[in-house]
């Protein structure tokens, strides 16, 4: 394989041969955009017409105060369009479909972000659209799912397997070896085969090279620390892209802890000890998975976070040690969204909350002229269901008993 | 070569050869053993024994479900093996594995491979493993004497089919259409055109799989194709009739191929 689709022993491009003309005909598009400045500007022009951007560098005063570390600083993905950096990749994505001449999209999503996102996209730009999400998404997920179908596309329950955004991804799959010709599969994070890590992250870069200039106007050097979620990667690679190699600041990627690390109930590729080598949905990359090569059923609270494998380029920086991986389980994060909203009136999403959650406990051993980033990936609104549970809320239960009632007549 | 042969040789008495396809664990390894004696009897010329996976990428729904029930059934690897040795061992036909890669990478490329030639496994079939990543695999398979099995697709160039070919042996699986399994396939005109490019491309022999059913099918392939595969079709039939409907449903297949005059 072309030595573009590695990085270090990760990545690749597992494809069955039905696909192998629509990944030539994908990698010449992408060689072609990257080296076309204009194809930038006008991603930037739309970002910046149609979604929020540059987004807002927030100074967290209230939170700084509150640990007496650090200075914290939150990049505001949340004020995107719809809600999240998805729409990053996804508008990218929309430019380069029209450029292929394609009419139809398709999208696997896991919270919903991103199936939102391209729906928006599709309704845009005039494209058909399909979703596949795992049907265990879908119950935690519905209001993104409600939005999807008013948005004009079809959304498809997946049944099979864990239910989950892995079984999504397996199906966009198979929806796309039938239906090449007319359809782009938006893929939704730095994962599967080349050329999409590379495609997805470069993308996403938009949010670093923000960061960069937010940091250096706002507090004058850059940050000690930045701290992201990693689900498939595409948001922590989007910030750190304008940080690697900086010898002052340290990248640090919070995994999904789900019950903990040793519960056998998490989502932690990089940090945990129950991944290994392997190749699936066509890319090598640490998997969590049995040593038969079955795939394990993971967890999280947070759907966008609960997935098998990891970007092959974080992978890289795992295993070169250019990114520090943690985790934070369910229980912490559903304090540090609290905590976030009671001191900032910001409401994290809950993948977004795992990036706060190390960011809280590391900033105490900072010193107040240093600064840390946290990159909020996203909204907390779309998940007012699965919080409304965690604080088990009991005037939102009341609400729904009653929304309930009202409908059964 | 050795499988090539055999297909050749045994091509030189029947109008159309059959491979069977079975998930190993599925319903269970005893039901695997049922229909694979049914088959057998019933003539068939090699048989795929599917290795499950988690994520079966390139299979339909009916293969898909029968991959997870067995793997929920709790079928292992180190079983699907110890299986393939046996049925090798007490039949004559050639048995093929096929699985996704990462069941082989896991296991280790050149322990399941040694493996598998000492078993007596004639074939490999991997539909996620391209050349591009895949051709250090099929030189070591075929040093073995395994056939490494390389698929054509409807949207396979002339030039790509003939590199496809390059790394291959024992024969070429050509998919009757796009998508993935268990669809019925149109064998239409398109279809006609689609294998006169596969065998331009290629000296191995040609299989044909992807949604042939019935005997109108594999009927249908003759003069065009020298093997036809009967995938999802024989899963869907112990499904819904138990194992004992396996030996008719082949003899009816078998009724043309069977005949070469
Ligand atoms: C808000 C939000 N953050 C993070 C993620 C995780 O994805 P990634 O690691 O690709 O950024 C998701 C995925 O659905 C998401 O919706």
């Amino acid at each position: 394989m072309d030595s573009t689709a590695y990085f270090g022993q990760w990545g690749g491009s597992f494809i069955p041969e039905v696909l192998h003309e629509t990944f030539r005909h994908l990698e010449r598009a992408f060689a072609e955009i990257k080296s076309d400045p204009a194809f930038w500007q006008e991603y930037i022009t739309l970002m910046s017409t149609y979604s929020c951007r540059p987004t807002p560098l927030t100074h967290a005063e209230n939170l700084s105060q509150h640990f007496g570390g650090a200075q914290i600083y939150i990049k505001r993905e949340d004020l995107n369009h719809t809600g999240a950096h998805k729409a990053n990749n996804v508008m990218g994505q929309g430019l380069l479909v029209k450029r292929m001449g394609k009419t139809r999209v398709i999208a696997e999503t896991g919270a919903g972000q991103h199936g939102v996102a391209t729906a928006t996209m599709a309704a845009k730009f005039g494209f058909d659209c399909t979703i596949y999400m795992g049907e265990e998404d879908v119950a935690r997920q519905r209001p993104n799912v409600f939005w999807m179908e008013k948005m004009g596309a079809t959304v498809v329950t997946v049944r099979d397997g864990s239910r989950t955004l892995k079984d999504a991804i397996n199906e966009a799959f198979r929806d796309w070896v039938t239906n090449m010709d007319t359809t782009h599969y938006v893929f939704g994070t730095a994962c599967g085969p080349a050329p999409f890590p590379e495609m997805v992250s470069w993308l996403q870069s938009i949010i670093g090279q923000e960061a960069r200039e937010q940091i250096l106007r706002q507090h004058g050097r850059l940050p000690a620390r930045i701290y992201a979620c990693v689900g498939g990667g595409s948001n922590s690679l989007g910030i750190f892209s304008s940080f690697f190699g900086e010898a002052d600041t340290e990248l640090v990627g919070v995994e999904a802890g789900g019950h903990g690390l040793d519960s056998g109930q998490h989502a932690s590729r990089l940090c945990g000890h129950d991944a290994s080598p392997g190749v699936a949905q066509g890319y090598k990359t640490m998997f969590l998975q049995n040593s038969d090569g079955q795939m394990l059923d993971t967890h999280s609270v947070s759907a966008g976070l609960d997935y098998i494998g990891v970007s092959p380029i974080l992978a890289d920086h795992w295993e070169k040690k250019t990114v520090r991986f943690e985790a934070a389980t369910d229980r912490e994060v559903i304090e540090a969204l609290d905590l976030t909203m009671k001191k900032e009136g910001i409401i994290p999403a809950l993948e977004s909350a795992h990036a706060f959650v190390q960011a809280f406990k590391e900033a105490p051993e900072l010193s107040p002229d240093d600064a840390v980033i946290i990159n909020m990936s996203g909204r907390g609104d779309k998940d007012i269901f699965t919080i409304a549970q965690a604080f088990d809320d009991p005037s939102w239960k009341d609400f729904i008993i009653q929304r309930a009632a009202a409908y059964q007549k | 070569m050795q499988l090539e042969n055999y297909l050749r040789q045994k091509k030189a008495t029947k109008d159309i050869l059959l491979m069977t396809h079975i998930v190993l664990g599925y319903p269970s390894l005893d039901a695997n053993r049922a229909v694979i004696e049914q088959m057998v009897a019933g003539g068939v010329d090699c048989i795929e024994m599917q290795i499950p996976f988690t994520e079966p990428m390139a299979d339909g729904p009916i293969i898909l479900k029968a991959n997870q029930e067995s793997i929920a059934g709790g079928t292992t690897v180190e079983e699907c093996l110890a299986f393939g040795a046996e049925m090798s061992r007490t039949y004559e036909i050639p048995f093929l594995y096929m699985t996704y890669y990462n069941i082989i990478y896991k296991y280790g490329e050149a322990r399941f491979l040694d493996r598998a030639a000492a078993d007596g496994i004639a074939g490999l079939i991997l539909p996620d493993l391209p050349p591009e990543e895949g051709a250090e695999l099929c030189a070591a398979a075929r040093k073995r004497g395994i056939a490494p099995i390389l698929i054509f697709a409807p949207t396979s160039t002339e030039v790509r089919m003939r590199e496809l070919s390059g790394h291959g042996a024992g024969f070429i699986y050509c998919t009757a259409r796009r998508g993935v399994t268990g669809k019925h396939s149109q064998l239409d005109a398109d279809f006609g055109d689609y294998l006169q490019r596969c065998r331009a491309a290629t000296d191995l022999p040609l299989a044909v799989g992807f949604g042939i059913q019935s005997r109108t099918d594999v009927e249908a392939l003759i003069g065009l194709a020298d093997m036809a595969v009967i995938g999802s079709q024989t899963i869907k039939l112990v499904d819904e009739q138990g194992v004992a409907a396996v030996g008719p449903f082949i003899a009816t297949l078998n009724d043309v191929s069977g005949t070469s005059s």
